[in-house]
């Protein structure tokens, strides 16, 4: 049996060579910063997680950070509980995520369309307000679940490790700081790809597919969508879980705001950014949303005018003053001018760009050049 | 026990009146162009801000130093007058004291030329796109208008004061013959009510009884047979984007005295309004302000004491747990259609 078709090889060597190398790639950006590129991981699994289920299926989901966040209060959980190692957090969270997941989709999926998007955002939504309120014994409100002194620990006890000083996650006695916590990270990405890699060229994968194109045709050829979409959405989970906790690997600190429905729009614009349904897009977006939040929000004024320096006087000035809107406290500006410029561009998010590009360097003659196909309309 | 009761259900009604005006815009531009509309909560934000600039406008005001006279600290004493006081007396003063419903003479045309230029400009070109990037590219734009209003008017609630005459408490109780001081009601939330009523009877007025409203009609029902018979649905649709934008606006502006609006008052009511919007049933206009209304009073009802005791941190998550429970129960909402977005 073929395990991997050629480019498929090519796609994920090239990826991973890619996130490996991102330290020194990024160098030149500005954002080759242990934190930053940790972020840029974590939230790269939550991405394909999420695109497992809106792009292949074509459910939008508008609660996906409620898995996020349970991810995360579910890995504190385990740091506080059972040990201070990450491996048990992360199965610890996948798990809890992924059952969480199964019961809102399991009720979820009982509808399509808008209403499935509605009835997601009100569960995601109602498990942020009680995280607020009711259950604060779990989550700490407001101030965030956060590793203690004296917490039990109850494997670390029994294994006889002990900490000194104040907590923190480590691997097998390592401590995930710095680099090492982004490589950690980095190669869960990559097996997060390799995996939706071949959830999408299985037959599963195409299971889904139809069931985006077309769900009554799926059904009246015999298939129940159900349990196919269902498992789609509870993988998705799952994934989100395993970023949430890898998010609290990183920072040991949970807080409810990472379940409100500004996370789950994050989530969706990433993916429609980079290009919903493809591999490489939903991490390209949320590399780039992440980027922009962390290195335009950062830009003052000082460095505008070293960047604008070049100019005459007065010059400058101007450049500054109508550049300085777009950065710092306005890079949110910045970002809903690129929403809007990529939607009416580029229909099918920065992939789609990609795509165009490619066009032009290929000679063969190809009947719609720069066109991507029709989409097909699912019927009633 | 009645008393409560009935309060409770009063407190309600602001509350959903804003819900159900801003579904009602909402569901207005879904059912005519079938584009979902994520820059309608930023409309509503535009609206309050035309109040904003317009009090900022009519208390503008000339300094001049009295030399004669100094302040208790030595500097001449300034002497400020409102421009308008200048120039139009008493007027000016109602004016300025009237400031937030005045400013309704300006929202609309704004709001009308912001709404129409919008559609003509960006959404037109997205009818046919699917749901997914209508939400992005309206998403998109609604983060443009924040910022673009943050900007100018700083991130800083702006307290909008309501008339003087206007202020206190009326004693709705004693006014349908119940025993004085039990039920008062703050009376520019009375007013919010009564004023959504209109607009919304107007909006259904207009599609009920214009030959214009009934093109509409015809056009959201089938509007390619429509454009067959010789009309220009587009152009009437543009006008319905604009008549939404105008009615999300004009809830803004109205709702200012009771929230002091900042860059983000928008988005707040914009996931409320768009889980009003399904439990409505995606499309229909009754649905929306039925739902609206329904949700408000809930809430109110789910914020009393005796009920917070009973069940814990339901007043958290009230309205979304009456949005599963509608749609698990009624699969379209309450008045949706077959069909509509379920794909």
């Amino acid at each position: 049996m073929r395990v991997m078709s050629r480019n498929d090889l090519l796609l994920f060597v090239g990826f991973t060579v890619v996130v490996l190398a991102m330290p020194i790639w990024l160098h030149p950006f500005g954002a080759a910063y242990p934190d930053l590129l940790q972020r840029f991981m974590i939230f790269g699994i939550f991405a394909v997680g999420f695109n497992i289920l809106f792009g292949l299926t074509g459910y939008l989901s508008f609660g996906h950070a409620a898995f996020f966040g349970v991810g995360s209060y579910a890995a504190v959980w385990s740091f506080k509980l059972l040990s201070l190692d990450a491996i048990p957090a992360l199965i610890f969270a996948v798990v809890v995520s992924g059952l969480f997941s199964l019961i809102i989709g399991y009720v979820s999926l009982r509808r399509s369309g808008i209403y499935f998007s509605i009835l997601t955002l009100a569960f995601a939504q109602m498990s942020y307000n009680l995280a607020y309120s009711v259950l604060t014994p779990i989550t700490n409100g407001e101030t965030g679940l956060q590793l203690t002194l004296g917490d039990p620990r109850s494997l670390d006890v029994a294994m006889g490790v002990s900490t000194v000083g104040q907590p923190v996650p480590t691997l097998l006695g390592q401590s995930l700081g710095g680099f090492a916590g982004f490589y950690f990270c980095a190669g869960f990405l990559i097996l997060a790809f390799f995996i939706a890699q071949r959830i999408t060229n299985s037959p599963f994968g195409m299971m889904l597919k139809g069931i985006k194109s077309n769900q009554t045709r799926m059904n009246y050829t015999g298939f129940n969508t159900k349990p196919y979409t269902l498992a789609a959405f509870v993988i998705s989970g799952m994934y989100a879980g395993l970023a949430g906790a890898l998010l609290a690997v990183t920072d040991p600190l949970a807080g409810a705001e990472r379940m409100q429905w500004t996370a789950s729009g994050e989530v969706v614009l990433m993916t429609i950014l980079g290009g919903a349904g493809t591999l490489v897009g939903p991490v390209i977006g949320a590399w780039l949303i992440k980027y922009f939040e962390n290195i335009f929000s950062a830009i003052n004024d000082n460095i505008l005018r070293g960047f604008w320096s070049f100019l005459p006087e007065g010059a400058d000035n101007v450049m500054v003053t109508i550049s300085s809107k777009f950065v710092g406290e306005g890079w949110f500006l910045t970002l809903g001018l690129l929403f809007v410029l990529v939607v009416v561009f580029l229909p099918g998010g920065i992939m789609e760009g990609v795509r165009r590009i490619a066009h032009l360097f290929d000679r063969k003659p190809k009947d719609k050049p720069g066109k991507a196909a029709p989409r097909p309309q699912p019927a009633e | 026990m009645f008393e409560v009761i009935f309060l409770q259900f009063l407190n309600g009604l602001d509350k959903g009146a804003a819900y159900a005006l801003i579904a009602l815009g909402l569901t207005l531009v879904f059912g005519t162009l079938g584009v979902v509309n994520f820059a309608h909560g930023a409309l509503f934000m535009l609206g309050a801000f035309c109040a904003v600039l317009f009090r900022q406008f009519v208390t503008l005001e000339t300094v001049t130093l009295d030399p004669e006279k100094l302040s208790p600290w030595g500097a001449p004493l300034e002497i400020r007058e409102p421009l308008v006081q200048a120039w139009f007396g008493d007027f000016g003063a109602v004016l300025v004291n009237y400031s937030v419903p005045a400013s309704i003479i300006i929202t609309i045309p704004i709001m009308l030329l912001v709404g129409i230029g919008l559609e003509r400009g960006i959404i037109k070109h997205f009818y046919k796109r699917p749901h997914a990037e209508q939400i992005l590219v309206t998403f998109g734009l609604a983060i443009v208008a924040q910022e673009l209003i943050k900007s100018f008017f700083g991130p800083n609630p702006i307290p909008q004061p309501m008339p003087s005459d206007l202020r206190g408490a009326a004693d709705i109780g004693a006014f349908l013959g119940m025993q004085a001081n039990v039920i008062t009601y703050p009376i520019w939330r009375l007013i919010y009510f009564l004023f959504s009523f209109v607009i919304i009877g107007g909006v259904f007025a207009f599609l009920q009884f214009t030959t214009f409203g009934m093109v509409v009609r015809a056009g959201m029902a089938d509007r390619e047979t429509v454009g067959l018979l010789g009309i220009n649905i587009d152009r009437r649709f543009t006008i319905m984007f604009g008549l939404a934008a105008v009615v999300a606006g004009m809830a803004g502006v109205m709702y200012t005295p009771l929230l002091p609006p900042n860059y983000h008052i928008g988005m707040d009511f914009l996931v409320l309004s768009f889980v009003v919007v399904v439990v409505g049933g995606m499309g229909s206009l009754p649905g929306a302000v039925a739902a609206g209304f329904l949700l408000g009073i809930l809430q109110s009802f789910a914020s009393m004491t005796q009920v917070k005791a009973l069940i814990p941190g339901i007043d958290q998550i009230i309205i979304y747990l009456v949005a599963v429970v509608i749609l698990l129960v009624l699969p379209r909402g309450l008045f949706g259609r077959r069909g509509v977005m379920e794909a």
